[in-house]
């Protein structure tokens, strides 16, 4: 059976230090899609253990109002990982993020400790989510068999300053280091049927950059991005919902083609445009948006 | 849960609190340092004991600098300071005694 949740909308992925109870007590109050709490990366390596005691009184006792819960979990290279995977399977997050994933096989050695630690904890079997960081050039080659690997997988997002150091690069602000990782990792989700984010942008002085970068990835495909900072949230959120204008298109779309598929019509315009039944499945996707983003006051 | 060598845990910012705990011989020897000891200072304490007493430590200094800390972030503290003082950092009870 699919889990609920695994399609939920997640425009807006923010990462929060575990290290730090002042940035994990109330970041539901900015109102992301999801947070993701940082055991990897932004906890010293002498605080890891630290990390996982808050992490466990957060999920245990603070109510997130409804946002994603992602453990982002310390990389299969690292004495952490398994005890990071008991400690989010125990305080019952949501979702774990799999730092430097590479293969499918990586996904298949972090589910089997989850499965393990579902039935230590007594949580429901198959109830904690994956997602992969692609991190490597091998990571982004094999996108297509980590989307995959795995009936928990959500998605794959694109961790871009590990991934330029791999591509012997660096993130320049133009986005050109980062195409083709881009296209192929969108390409290889939509195969296989599930999400894909964007890599962070860290330059918080440069707001307009920042929606640049949130409208291109929208327009390749993306359905949101990792995020650093919550004043990059409305942003993202802007760039992600439908407009008006939108929504009443997408409407009328699907509208017309429903009734002229009934007359046996093919092809067509609405609003001057030459519409077919290949616009039916993009009207819906907007509709669906719209109503996820709590837009849609419609009834179809 | 015996308190073995001398740990701490946690730091002095906003919304922390930094526990030390070290060996003792006569019961719990509890401080508290708080900028609102006046309006919490009865709740924070219940809050170090009661994880103690989950813990089963039953002697020990224990000294908590609190920082507006919420109930959760005290007792995340005074655990991992326990149980770095007996090393033990993997197949944590989690659930059980931790909770």
């Amino acid at each position: 059976m699919i889990h609920p949740n695994k399609k939920r909308l997640r425009r807006s992925m923010m990462f929060l230090n575990c290290q730090k109870p002042g940035l994990i007590k109330d970041p539901y109050i900015y109102g992301p899609d999801s947070i993701m709490l940082d055991l990897e990366d932004a906890v010293a390596e002498n605080q890891k253990d630290a990390a996982r005691y808050s992490l466990y009184h957060a999920l245990q006792e603070i109510d997130y109002r409804g946002v994603e819960r992602v453990v982002r979990i310390n990389g299969l290279d690292t004495p952490h990982w398994r005890e990071d995977v008991r400690v989010c399977v125990a305080g019952g997050a949501d979702t774990i993020r799999i730092a430097k994933t590479e293969s499918a096989q990586d996904v298949h050695t972090v589910e089997e400790a989850v499965l393990a630690a579902e039935r230590e904890f007594g949580r429901p079997e198959g109830s904690t989510l994956l997602m992969a960081a692609l991190e490597s050039c091998r990571g982004v080659l094999n996108a297509l068999e980590v989307c995959e690997s795995s009936e928990r997988l959500i998605g794959i997002a694109l961790s871009g300053g590990d991934y330029t150091k791999d591509l012997q690069t660096s993130i320049t602000g133009t986005g050109v280091e980062l195409m083709g990782a881009r296209q192929h990792m969108i390409m290889a989700a939509r195969a296989a049927g599930v999400q894909c984010w964007d890599t962070v942008f860290t330059n918080l002085d440069d707001m307009e950059g920042f929606r640049k970068e949130t409208e291109m990835i929208k327009l390749m495909g993306f359905d949101g991005k990792s995020l650093v900072n919550p004043r990059q949230i409305s942003v993202v959120h802007e760039v992600f919902t439908p407009t008006e204008k939108d929504i009443i298109f997408a409407e009328k779309v699907v509208r017309e083609i429903d009734d002229k598929k009934a007359k046996g019509i093919g092809v067509f315009t609405v609003d001057g445009k030459m519409i077919d039944i290949a616009f039916y499945d993009g009207a819906k996707r907007t509709i669906a948006l719209a109503k996820a983003s709590g837009v849609y006051e419609g009834d179809l | 849960m015996e308190i073995k060598k001398a740990a701490m845990a946690g730091t002095l910012e906003s919304s922390d609190a930094q526990v030390t705990v070290e060996p003792g011989t006569e019961g719990i020897e509890l401080s508290i340092e708080s900028s609102v000891i006046n309006q919490y200072g009865k709740q924070i304490r219940n809050v170090i004991l009661e994880t103690l007493d989950r813990l089963e430590v039953t002697s020990g200094k224990v000294k908590v600098v609190d920082k507006g800390a919420l109930d959760c972030t005290l007792k995340a503290r005074v655990e991992c300071a326990v149980y770095r003082s007996n090393d033990v950092t993997e197949n944590l009870p989690w659930g059980g005694v931790i909770r």
